[in-house]
């Protein structure tokens, strides 16, 4: 079999890559504009990384729908997704390094190269968004791992270089993050050799001629009815191992230490972007084994599906219940980030449903489109905490901090309100359409269980949320926290963003929905049966 | 289709909502005056769609509209509003400005905060009596927890901020488990997902009725754990107390009045008809809550020496009554409960606002401090003691007849013989009878509070009592003893509706009628059914056939005559036997 060299040529794969190429292309550039002596030159790193995130944004509209795919619609959409809440992280993330290096460059002229970390930074940041592209890409165990790692190596070194003058804290959460990934990755790894052994092909999907891991599984339970037990715990390591990128129990550990050890601005960065690349890679392993199990053919395998069913409920029960006990603002959202992820694999359970039914039913566009809220309502929460802080360097993080924001800061601090009370699914914000929808999908698949599970989950939530929305709104704030704006405009315009789209995407909710709807119909593997059928016809 | 009136509704939300930008971007001062004018132009709004409203169809929706909203998902927001709904949207624009101008002195910093939250608290309380449509209805009824969060937990007096928190929590934790009911219903109206989804309450409830009883026995619990505690019913309640004592009088009366009564009306707009043989099914275990909370409410009263909470639990008591006779599932009780929703609204309403303006002058509401108030403050007893007695259900005052009503549907309901040999789903004499009792202990609480606060030695509270933020409210020599004049603007219009709806109801309950038969209608059907099944057809002459189907009712324009209503579900049972 061919291991590296899958089996369509190199450059007919290509055409599925032009976002990734033009994000590469831009990392390559920032990476030299970074090193200009010139402050003007240097500064420029931002602005060509939104503009190569629209362009490839752009360019993800115009994509051809690759022939095989087992979820041919779902590249334009997550590209496009990574494009527009990449844009908001770009500015979100303005001033995280150099901050010290630059202001000392205004008392003495010497630029040296070497210390200044700009150009690096916003090249991982790049090389990041480029390895989600590629996530979505993926038609191979191998370019889905290489991917996955694209999106976290390059995260590793972003926490550590975050806070300026913020102590050890960030080296602590970098190596922190650095080693549990690498068991994370370490298992998911082990998990794709498994599905090798097991078939004998690292391609997800066939291409006509060569026949993928979900033709050779669909053999196999065509001809045994289940699948075979190497394979069963490949799929199962594989899932336990991306459950580190996603933050879901039992891998979540390290969540709050790094979100909190970061820079807000990174830490909303790791909230979404390995999250988003964790759930693109479930899809495409789950839909290798596909949804058409159980008695009414609609669900995964029972194995599979206990397993997520319990990672889910554990996860956001986990979440939600440690969020409870936190003081540190940046805590409460890593904790509140985990029972999200949580929520999301209520979708994943769910499955796409039955195929042609009504749209409401079908949990992978469920999650899609929740991933697609919480990345707006989760990015605006940080982006506040991340605009303000006690002295310069020293970002806010403390709920005493939030207190009498909407007075002192009304824009943030109406931010704040209006996100959090997204993330808590108060209708009618976007936060609210998202859990309906997972609601809708779950109740569909007759996994009410988990729905109340999920329900009585939010109003734990809530709990906490209100005290996110409270202090700022309610409270007074005391003379003298001594609370100041951040010198970056941007990322006040990147929280202001984010709480305007948790409003304003609403009447666009319903396109939305269609689209993640669209970009998750699977497609069944061609089997040697169904091809044979076809060939007859 | 689109017509000039068929959006009075849309206009009647769209107004507060304007009005509390306007109010938040506007100086301070004029707060007051534009949550006024708002209150008063909603106001006239809803005269107008009571003036064209089509009294003698009250079971047919009227102002309705549709526009879709997420089509894709089936939501719409489409409203309209039938007799039951328009008397609790003339209820809700009625207190509204007695609210704002019952604030006037009480509220005297952040005032701008005060009166847009007020103001946009308006539009989702309306949403709900407007909503047709089961998301858009879930919409209003969650968000009404903000505003009132944050005018508990921003104005309220100590312990504003558990009060609030425990308010949110307590609500929202329930109503999510709602919608996952609701949802579920909506999953079985698509017929196990083969068509398009639909929020359609209509369809809805039509497909909801289609449910085996244990799907059903399902639902009625989720729905239940939502909705009751809104009400809030007995062992859910434990929020109300506390929240309408450290709310601001405004507060209290808008919590009181309109924002119960989302939850008595979502049961009677959504359990009902939704799952009718699951009502039958419970109808007597829920009435037994109702009677717990009834006794239990009244004897915590008893105790009370905050008036505060006790006007407070008086409506835990109020409300057990509402339901019971909601419960008997007969006209008698249904409209009974109809008219206790708005009885309750304005006396109680009516209670708080005199406690209010008592707070105002001394800063308690400790019985201990104040005594034989009536010696320095004549204008205030007397109405102190006109909407006590309205409360207590004192004959020809409006709290007699819905009480009465309910009892009365609550024991002839045993006598219809649904679930003949003490099943569950019977109310009968013996509920009526223990909930009666329930009637002496509200007579025996309240006039305890009456004789103590108003009449009696005189006792007056001394000095500047520190009962928490004493910053919020003014200087007690600002105020004249006795009631001012705006004061007396205030209490008038509700001692006003007390009387009328005491003294000639029967108009009130004509309107009602085809609505509420409407509602009961389905439960009625399912009670026979059941009936039928479970015992063998009685020897009695057939062809006492009576129509009970909605339908037929609406076209008669007004609901079966109430008096013979026992006899003629005899009959029916008697006709069904032999067909």
């Amino acid at each position: 079999m061919n291991l590296f060299l899958a089996s369509l040529p190199i450059v007919e794969k290509l055409r599925y890559l032009g976002p990734e190429i033009i994000l590469f292309a831009a990392t390559v550039i920032v990476m030299v504009v970074g090193l200009s002596p010139k402050r003007e030159v240097r500064r420029m790193c931002a602005g060509i990384s939104i503009v190569a995130l629209i362009l490839a944004g752009i360019l993800a509209t115009m994509l051809p729908t690759p022939p095989h795919s087992l979820l041919p619609h779902l590249m334009p959409f997550v590209k496009m997704l990574v494009a527009a809440v990449g844009v908001l992280l770009v500015l979100l993330l303005s001033g995280t390094v150099d901050r010290d290096y630059e202001a000392s460059l205004n008392r003495s002229n010497t630029f040296d190269a070497i210390r200044s970390t700009r150009g690096e930074f916003y090249a991982f940041i790049l090389f990041s968004l480029t390895g989600l592209m590629l996530c979505a890409s993926a038609d191979d165990l191998i370019w889905l791992f290489l991917a996955l790692e694209l999106v976290s190596l390059p995260t590793y070194v972003m926490v550590s270089i975050s806070t300026t003058g913020g102590g050890t804290r960030s080296q602590e959460a970098g190596i922190k993050y650095f080693f549990l990934g690498a068991l994370g990755a370490a298992f998911f790894l082990y998990g794709f050799a498994m599905l090798y052994g097991a078939t004998g092909t690292t391609l997800l999907f066939g291409d006509g001629v060569t026949p993928g891991i979900a033709e050779v599984f669909a053999e196999q339970i065509a001809k045994d009815g289940s699948l075979g037990g190497i394979a069963m715990i490949g799929l199962v390591m594989s899932i336990v191992g991306i459950c580190f990128k996603i933050a879901a129990v039992p891998m979540h550990f390290y969540t709050a230490d790094v979100y909190e050890g970061a820079a807000s601005s990174v830490s909303a960065f790791l909230a979404f972007v390995p999250k988003a690349a964790g759930f693109i890679s479930l899809m495409l392993l789950l839909s290798v084994v596909g949804w058409g199990f159980g008695a009414d053919h609609a669900s995964l395998p029972d194995a599979l599906r206990v397993l997520l069913w319990v990672i889910a409920a554990m996860t956001m029960t986990v979440g939600n219940v440690l969020a409870l006990l936190q003081t540190n603002v940046k805590r409460v959202l890593a904790y509140s980030s985990i029972a999200h992820s949580g929520y999301m694999l209520v979708g994943l359970v769910a499955g796409p449903g039955a195929p042609g039914g009504p749209l409401s039913q079908n949990g992978l566009a469920a999650t899609l489109f929740y991933l697609l809220c919480y990345g707006f309502m989760n990015l605006g929460t940080f982006a506040v905490l991340s605009c303000l802080e006690r002295k310069p360097g020293e970002e806010i993080e403390t709920f005493d901090d939030l207190r009498g924001l909407c007075r002192s800061f009304p824009v943030l601090g109406w931010c704040m309100v209006i996100c959090s009370l997204s993330l808590l699914g108060l209708p009618p914000l976007l936060g609210f359409a998202g859990k309906f929808y997972l609601f809708t999908s779950a109740i569909s698949a007759g996994e009410m269980t988990l729905v109340i599970v999920m329900g009585l989950n939010s109003a734990i939530a809530a709990f906490y949320y209100l005290r996110l929305a409270g202090a700022p709104l309610l409270e007074q704030s005391s003379e003298d926290a001594g609370i100041q704006g951040c010198p970056y405009k941007s990322r006040g315009f990147a929280a202001a963003l984010s709480a305007a789209s948790v409003i304003a995407l609403l009447p666009f909710a319903g396109r939305l929905v269609s689209a993640s709807n669209k970009a998750t119909e699977v497609k069944p593997p061609r089997t040697v049966a169904s091809v044979e059928a076809d060939d007859a016809k | 289709m689109t017509t000039l009136t068929s959006l009075f509704p849309l206009l009647a939300m769209a107004l507060p909502i304007l009005g509390a930008l306007l109010i938040a971007s506007r100086p301070a001062e004029r707060a007051h005056r534009t949550a006024m004018g708002v209150s008063i132009g909603v106001l006239i709004i809803v005269f107008a769609m009571m003036s064209r409203f089509d009294w003698d169809h009250g079971a047919t929706y009227q102002f309705a509209n549709s526009f879709a909203v997420l089509p894709e998902m089936g939501i719409h927001l489409s409203y309209g509003v039938d007799a039951v709904a328009m008397w609790l949207v003339i209820l809700t624009a009625i207190l509204q400005p007695l609210c704002v101008l019952g604030s006037k002195t009480a509220i005297t910093e952040n005032q701008r905060a005060f009166y847009a939250w007020l103001t946009v608290l308006q539009a989702p309380m309306l949403g709900v009596f407007f909503a047709r449509d089961l998301v858009f209805f879930y919409t209003c009824f969650e968000f009404t927890l903000v505003p009132m969060y944050v005018l508990i937990a921003l104005f309220g007096s100590t312990n504003r901020k558990k009060a609030a928190t425990k308010f949110f929590l307590y609500t929202f934790t329930g109503s999510i488990i709602a919608l996952a009911g609701l949802i579920y219903v909506a999953f079985i109206a698509t017929k196990n997902g083969a068509v398009a989804w639909n929020f359609d309450i209509d369809t809805l409830a039509a497909a909801a009725r289609g449910m085996t009883l244990s799907e059903q026995s399902w639902v009625l619990f989720a729905l239940m754990c939502g909705f009751a505690v809104k009400v809030p019913l007995f062992p859910v309640h434990t929020w109300l107390p506390l929240a309408h004592t450290e709310a601001p009088t405004a507060g209290s009366v808008v919590l009181a009045g309109v924002l119960l009564k989302l939850g008595t009306y979502a049961i009677y707009r959504f359990v009902l008809p939704f799952v009718p043989m699951a009502v039958v099914e419970y109808a007597g275990v829920i009435a037994t809550i109702c009677i717990v909370g009834i006794l239990y409410g009244g004897l915590i009263c008893w105790v009370q020496r905050d008036v505060k909470k006790l006007v407070a639990y008086s409506s835990v008591a109020h409300l057990g009554f509402c339901m019971l006779g909601m419960f008997a599932l007969n006209m008698m009780g249904g409209v009974g409960s109809v008219l206790y929703m708005i009885n309750h609204g304005l006396s109680t309403g009516a209670l708080f606002l005199c406690i209010g303006m008592i707070y105002e002058r001394y800063h308690t509401r400790s019985m201990q401090e104040m005594e034989g108030l009536a010696k320095v403050m004549p204008v205030w007893a007397f109405f102190m003691v006109f909407f006590t007695m309205a409360s207590v259900g004192l004959p020809g005052l409006n709290g007699f007849v819905s009480e009465f009503m309910c009892l009365l549907g609550a024991f002839q309901s045993g006598a219809i013989g649904i679930g003949k040999g003490g099943t569950l789903g019977t109310l009968g004499p013996w509920y009526a009878a223990v909930a009666g009792a329930g009637m002496i202990v509200a007579a025996v609480y309240l006039l305890y509070m009456v004789g103590k606060v108003v009449f009696g030695p005189l006792r007056e509270p001394g000095g500047h009592k520190d009962h928490g933020r004493d910053a919020h409210a003014t200087d007690p020599s600002a105020l004249p003893r006795d009631l001012t004049r705006r004061e007396i603007g205030i209490l008038i219009p509700l001692a006003l509706g007390c009387i009328i709806l005491g003294v000639i109801p029967t108009p009130f309950i004509k309107t009602l009628e085809p609505s509420v038969a409407a509602a009961i209608s389905h439960a009625q059907t399912a009670a026979k059914d059941m009936l039928t099944a479970e015992t063998p057809a009685p020897l009695q002459p057939a062809g006492l056939v009576v129509p009970t189907s909605p339908e037929r009712s609406e076209r008669n324009g007004a609901g079966p005559p109430l008096t013979s209503f026992g006899a003629r579900m005899n009959g029916l049972k008697i006709a069904e036997a032999h067909p």
